[in-house]
């Protein structure tokens, strides 16, 4: 890339507010994918008969997208006005829309996960209606899995807006692959294919993407590269390329197979993290809001 | 003559939409308007302190700072008056003599005809006034933080502070949305002793801002600039736009802003496309074997 021109700034201070959201928010960029990922393999462990991939995955899902709630209420300036997020459906906020679709997908995932945890009486109260909730998390699950990129991108924030043709696919990738791990984690070898085969094909989709994502974001590429986030994104990537390949003796060696899981889960996390902190950078320096916008002023201006 | 975002949002026979028209060149730094607003709006303290950037030590917009006058000094070359030289106390032999310019500026939320911040808001907290201005409500907003990454000027922020009023909460400029209904200038624009921050009917002003930088060209200050007047830049142009002297950046304002929403359509498809891609893959995944 050519180093980027000189550039006024006012005092070297930032033009844009990077997002006042903390550490609740990446963490729940992870979470809602692993939940989501986690929906769609307890379905289909659910409807071909794998009792133990079916049990792992729901309750995990529950587990993550119960941490995924927690993390948003969390993060709110005033978490006892959370309700006000179900005022209005804005398709023009993708919070609005996610709080929707939360809204939706999270009783789903909590009737197949309770049903699946609770005993005796409760457990067989809820046994039918866990098939037709499970199914409908996993219809929904896609939808949580890569809105969040939406989330992320509909921001003047260069490193999230520049990334947004590629980055719903690097974040269902993402998902997919967490998900593929924890199943290949908590499932016995018999049952672990299908997981094995979501988490090898979850990350060699990140790792596509986000190759094609670095090409296409211009300046602000940059940040996934530099500091933290440049550590962050690196370790992600080796991870998750680690996680695939080891992915491959699962089905022979259960050691392999929690290595794969463990690699690919903080992979994810780790990929979650990198964005968002890239995100935060390149609102707080002046270089990649007036570098491109001053390249397009003078590009009309001939 | 322009599209008016207050019928746009749905209110019927709206008055004519209300702006500021901010002449930077007959700024002189006052700071009147950051005292009134704060007054006026009943905005908390958030600190002193010495940013070591000329008379700016107020720093930037923020949840507790809604008029935020900029300060920079410039170095311009020195007018030669045909005078004889006459080495200044202290200069260092062959060293050029400068001249310097103050290029003074107040700035505010833009109001902007395609609001991000109003856009993402997910609790409609957020609204478009009648005045075609957009407004927090405070008693709805739930500290979201979605408009704070949104705004392509770094406006709005979450206000900080222990145990201040409205802590938590998004907070900027309403272009004193109370004393519009009571037919009265926002109280930034009734301090300023200069008029270097007007108010009124946005066609007017922009109408006004031509004809002032006509005047600013033809008495030899080529350097005169609109900022945010054309209703066809990215936002659809500003509700509060500006008059400057140098590059929108040397103010610290982005060159050429865009509302992030625009591209969301392209977004939500490949949102889509991705959602497709998963579902099919974890369809695949259980259709192949064991």
């Amino acid at each position: 890339m050519v180093p980027p021109a000189t550039f006024t700034s006012y005092y070297g201070r930032p033009v844009l507010k990077a997002s006042p959201w903390k550490d609740d928010i990446p963490a729940y960029l992870f979470l809602g994918g692993l939940a989501a990922g986690s929906s769609l393999l307890g379905a289909g462990a659910d409807l071909t008969h794998r009792p133990r991939l079916r049990q792992s995955s729901r309750v995990a899902a529950l587990a993550a997208i119960s941490a995924s709630m927690a993390a948003l209420v969390h993060d709110l300036g005033k978490p006892s006005r959370f309700v006000n997020m179900l005022r209005v459906a804005k398709p023009s906020s993708p919070m609005s829309m996610g709080t929707w679709l939360l809204t939706a997908y999270g009783p789903m995932v909590g009737l197949a996960g309770v049903a699946e945890l609770a005993p005796g009486r409760l457990g067989r109260l809820l046994a039918p209606l866990a098939r037709p909730a499970g199914l409908v998390a996993a219809l929904t699950a896609p939808a949580v899995a890569s809105y969040t990129a939406v989330l992320l991108a509909d921001t003047a924030t260069p490193a999230w807006h520049e990334a947004y043709r590629e980055l719903p696919f690097v974040f269902v990738g993402s998902a997919a692959a967490a998900a593929g791990g924890l199943g290949m984690l908590a499932s016995p070898v018999a049952e672990s294919g299908p997981a094995q085969r979501l988490a090898i094909g979850g990350a060699l989709l990140e790792l596509g993407m986000e190759r094609r994502m670095e090409r296409s974001m211009g300046l602000a590429a940059e940040a996934l590269h530099e500091g933290k986030p440049g550590r962050l994104w690196r370790t992600a990537e080796r991870l998750t390329a680690l996680g695939a390949v080891t992915a491959l003796g699962a089905r022979r060696s259960r050691v392999l197979g929690v290595l794969s899981g463990a690699a690919l889960l903080t992979g994810s996390a780790c990929t979650r993290f990198a964005i968002f902190e890239a995100g935060q950078e390149s609102a707080r320096d002046p270089r990649y809001t007036v570098v491109p916008q001053r390249e397009r002023v003078d590009a009309r201006q001939g | 003559m322009t599209t008016n975002p207050a019928l746009d949002a749905g209110w019927v026979d709206p008055p004519p939409r209300q702006g500021f028209f901010t002449d930077t060149s007959i700024c002189i730094g006052c700071k009147a308007c950051e005292v009134a607003c704060k007054q006026w709006n009943d905005v908390p303290d958030d600190g002193m302190q010495l940013l070591g950037s000329s008379y700016d030590n107020t720093g930037a917009l923020s949840g507790s700072t809604w008029r935020h006058v900029a300060f920079i000094e410039q170095p311009v070359p020195a007018v030669s008056l045909g005078m004889p030289k006459i080495g200044l106390p202290g200069q260092q032999s062959g060293a050029e003599r400068t001249d310097f310019r103050w290029l003074m500026s107040s700035d505010v939320c833009k109001h902007c005809t395609h609001a991000a911040c109003l856009d993402v808001c997910p609790t409609g907290s957020l609204f478009r006034t009648e005045f075609g201005t957009v407004v927090v409500q405070e008693d709805i907003c739930n500290g979201c933080g979605y408009c704070v990454p949104a705004c392509p000027f770094g406006v709005i922020d979450k206000r900080v502070g222990e145990g201040v009023k409205n802590e938590g909460i998004a907070q900027k400029c309403t272009l004193c949305y109370d004393r519009l209904h009571d037919g009265l200038t926002p109280a930034c624009a009734q301090a300023c002793p200069t008029q270097s921050i007007q108010f009124g009917d946005l066609d007017e002003l922009r109408e006004r801002a031509a004809a002032r930088v006509e005047a600013l060209h033809d008495s030899g200050v080529p350097s005169a600039r609109l900022y945010g007047e054309s209703p066809d830049d990215g936002v659809g142009g500003l509700g509060a736009f500006f008059l400057l002297l140098d590059e929108p950046e040397v103010y610290g304002l982005p060159p050429d802003p865009v509302v992030t929403t625009r591209e969301l359509p392209q977004m939500w498809k490949k949102a889509g496309l991705a959602a497709a891609t998963l579902l099919a893959g974890a369809i695949a995944v259980f259709a192949g074997g064991t």
